[in-house]
């Protein structure tokens, strides 16, 4: 241990979510890892990627790379950034042989949150304690592109206090897709219902995930409702003692 | 972006018995293809998906090879090939092949490819009357109506609507037992199939080695279609080959699991050539019409060339949340659902609805069920570019530039995001306690139209880390706790309805 993991906070919990990066490094810490936090981060170029804006993308991605590229672990508290550093990098840097290098090279020190705590911490109990009845929403990046599925539940799973309910259909999308949230903002509100009803079937009182993105459609569309449901990180269930 | 590409995705998500119908049908698609491709069945699904990917990249990349070999054993057992390079000549081609024996009524089973190409259009516009024998075609053709699903075209429709269907165009009486419905469309068929000269298929595979197209139906229409008539056409897109009759084995484990979970369809049939001296079935005249139409240009890159890959399954569709809530007429063209939004732009140009690409979460589920592996997600990502570049001089798409070079800029410029940071704190409404934003302007209005938007955090997380740094090592939990709690008295957790604090 005393390893020394760098955080990539992501742009949005940076701003508008804090607590889940703070829950995070307390995690960390806890399991005995130095915090590294590089406060020339912003962003991963996601949202220009998925637009359709290839150069705009690139040039956040060269800025990612210059912050992060000495890192010896990279956590990030979002399956959606890490598949963009880790499976899309490198497509954005076809044509630049020294980025598309650097970025495969970072890639394999790249880790969501619950996968780092897993795969390379090999902790599954991180002493947390949280009483109620909680949901997992899969986040669609997560679970298909970086295979994110039992990670999560097994520390969860040792959530003294913690009763994990799994909802019907698992693994559909909160709509939330990034500018397609905007786009087609009636669609991904239609699918935000979908997910929703799922959410209340179970009767948690919370819906847990490892995308702050996904928790944001999600709480948006609680709210919007009224529902008395809250939504979660995992980083702050796993703080919570 | 097209507004009425929107409507339409508007129109169908106000149709509730529509939704309800859609989501009931491939809710049942999805749980019958789980059920038979569960490893307890087919343990070795993936491998089986693994290997019809590299059979399909195997034959594209050497197609050239195996269309002249096809044609050659096609030949061999008295077929001609038709090398069509578009639409039009095709169907000039069924056209003159009709008007030359002389025939007037041509049965159909269910082809995409005669969609893609409109031939019953041009079979209509000739003179020639074309009948679709596939109960959903029929059903479809009666309405006026094109596919709403690449397996099961008539998807959108209830018994009732196909009851009151009938009884309109039929003159039957009002029923809304699919026996009955059926066995009326079975007695107008019937009749039709006497009659008819030409016969009309599609091609699920094409064997380069032997030949042979390979059919696979439930309803039968396929073998009388190619059997009765004295002259059978299949129409087939040039991807359709398949080295080997044994890599058969491989696609049609995985077409009928995939479609519409079945381990094998009702029949299977394949054909050869026309009538041979001394057989007692078949049509006299046998062709198979090799259409490009687009093909050759999409197999030329060699990135979005998996797009070919495509066995029509349909599977994407059933999974894909997008298709489940617009449905299948509001794509354009017409291949719907997640393969269509990777296909009609590259058939029409990225410019032909460029909204279309967009329309989708990423979320995957298309890829994850695909029985040939085609990444449909990276497809869009791709097309998304392109779409871009297209239509880069429109003023929508400048704008949306322009957005994200000063977003580029602001990114790459930690200070400049800070400060922005703060802007944004003093410009954005502050709710009261644990409240969110239920109104913003501009393009954040389609936010806020359907939830609620968070507002941003008092503190950011870097202003907090800064804060704890100050503080020393030492107390470094204590004070991160404490300006958490004085950052963010509004939001105990992410989301937290209330305050609990």
């Amino acid at each position: 241990m005393g390893l020394s993991v760098s955080l990539f906070v992501t742009c949005l919990v940076d701003q508008l979510f804090p607590k889940v990066g703070v829950a995070m490094a307390g995690v960390l810490e806890r399991l005995g890892y130095r915090i590294d936090f590089r406060e020339a981060q912003t962003c991963c170029g996601q949202p220009a990627f998925n637009s359709g804006f290839t150069s705009e993308a690139r040039d956040v991605a060269l800025h990612f790379l210059k912050v992060f590229e000495d890192a010896e672990y990279v956590v990030v508290p979002s399956g959606s950034c890490a598949t963009m550093i880790r499976h899309h990098f490198a497509d954005l840097f076809r044509k630049d042989p020294g980025a598309e290098a650097a970025s495969r090279a970072l890639a394999p020190r790249v880790f969501e949150f619950s996968e780092f705590l897993v795969e390379v911490a090999k902790q599954e109990d991180v002493g947390a304690r949280f009483d109620g009845a909680v949901t997992y929403h899969d986040s669609c990046h997560a679970l298909r592109e970086l295979k994110i599925k039992d990670q999560p539940r097994r520390l969860l799973g040792h959530v003294r206090g913690l009763e994990l309910r799994e909802m019907q259909p698992v693994e559909e999308c909160c709509g939330f897709g990034g500018t397609f949230s905007v786009k087609f903002g009636e669609l991904s509100g239609d699918m935000l219902d979908g997910k929703i009803e799922a959410i209340r079937g179970t009767g948690a009182g919370t819906v847990v995930s490892i995308d702050p993105s996904c928790l944001m459609q999600i709480s948006g569309g609680l709210r919007r409702r009224g529902l008395p449901i809250e939504t979660m990180h995992l980083a702050e269930v796993l703080a919570a003692r | 972006m097209s507004a009425s590409f929107h409507e339409k995705i508007h129109v169908a998500l106000s149709d509730l018995t529509l939704q309800k119908t859609i989501r009931t049908s491939t809710q049942r698609f999805i749980e019958k293809r789980r059920d038979v491709v569960a490893p307890e069945v087919l343990p070795d699904y993936q491998e089986l998906r693994t290997h019809a990917n590299q059979l399909k990249q195997h034959t594209l990349e050497n197609l050239d090879y195996y269309l002249e070999r096809l044609e050659s054993k096609v030949q061999e057992r008295g077929g001609k090939v038709l090398w069509c390079a578009d639409g039009e000549s095709a169907t000039r081609a069924v056209v003159s092949i009709a008007k030359e024996k002389g025939i007037k009524i041509a049965v159909k089973a269910k082809s995409m490819l005669s969609e893609e190409i409109g031939l019953n259009e041009a079979l209509e516009k000739n003179g020639l009357e074309p009948v679709e024998t596939d109960l959903g075609e029929f059903i479809l053709q009666l309405a006026g109506e094109r596919p709403y699903h690449i397996v099961a075209p008539a998807l959108h429709k209830s018994r009732h609507d196909v009851g009151e269907l009938f009884a309109e165009k039929l003159g039957m009486e009002r029923s809304d037992d699919p026996p009955v419905l059926t066995a009326e469309a079975r007695r107008v068929l019937r009749a039709k199939f006497l009659q008819a000269g030409m016969g009309i298929s599609g091609a699920n595979f094409v064997v380069a080695e032997s030949g042979a197209v390979v059919l696979v139906e439930n309803e039968g229409n396929i073998r009388l279609t190619t059997s009765l008539p004295r002259v059978h056409i299949a129409i087939a897109g040039i991807e359709k080959l398949i080295p080997r009759a044994t890599d058969l084995a491989v696609f049609l484990k995985l077409l009928g699991r995939s479609a519409t979970g079945q381990p094998l369809t009702s029949y299977t049939s394949f054909l050869a050539g026309a009538r041979r001296p001394g057989e007692i079935s078949g049509p006299e005249e046998f062709y198979l019409l090799l259409l490009d139409n687009g093909r050759t240009r999409i197999l030329a890159d060699d990135e979005k060339r998996q797009t070919l890959y495509c066995i029509r399954c349909g599977a994407c569709s059933n999974v894909c949340p997008v298709y489940r809530r617009v449905g299948g007429h509001t794509y354009p063209g017409a291949y719907s659902g997640p393969i269509g939004a990777i296909l009609t732009p590259q058939f029409h140009g990225a410019g032909h609805e460029p909204a279309l690409p967009f329309a989708s979460s990423l979320c995957g589920a298309c890829a994850e069920v695909c029985p040939v592996k085609i990444d449909i997600p990276r497809m869009l990502l791709t097309l998304r570019q392109e779409t871009k570049k297209v239509t880069a001089r429109e003023l929508p798409t400048r704008v949306e530039k322009l957005g994200f070079r000063i977003w580029s800029w602001v990114m790459r410029n930690p200070r400049l995001f800070e400060q922005l940071g703060f802007l944004s704190k003093a410009v954005l409404p502050a709710p009261s306690d644990g409240q969110w934003i239920k109104s913003l302007p501009g393009p954040l209005s389609e936010w806020t139209g359907h939830r609620d938007f968070p507002p941003p955090a008092q503190q950011s997380f870097r202003e907090l880390w800064r804060a704890r740094r100050r503080a020393g090592a030492n107390s470094a939990n204590a004070a991160v706790r404490g300006n958490v709690a004085d950052g963010n008295r509004n939001e105990r957790r992410i989301g937290s309805r209330t305050d609990h604090a």
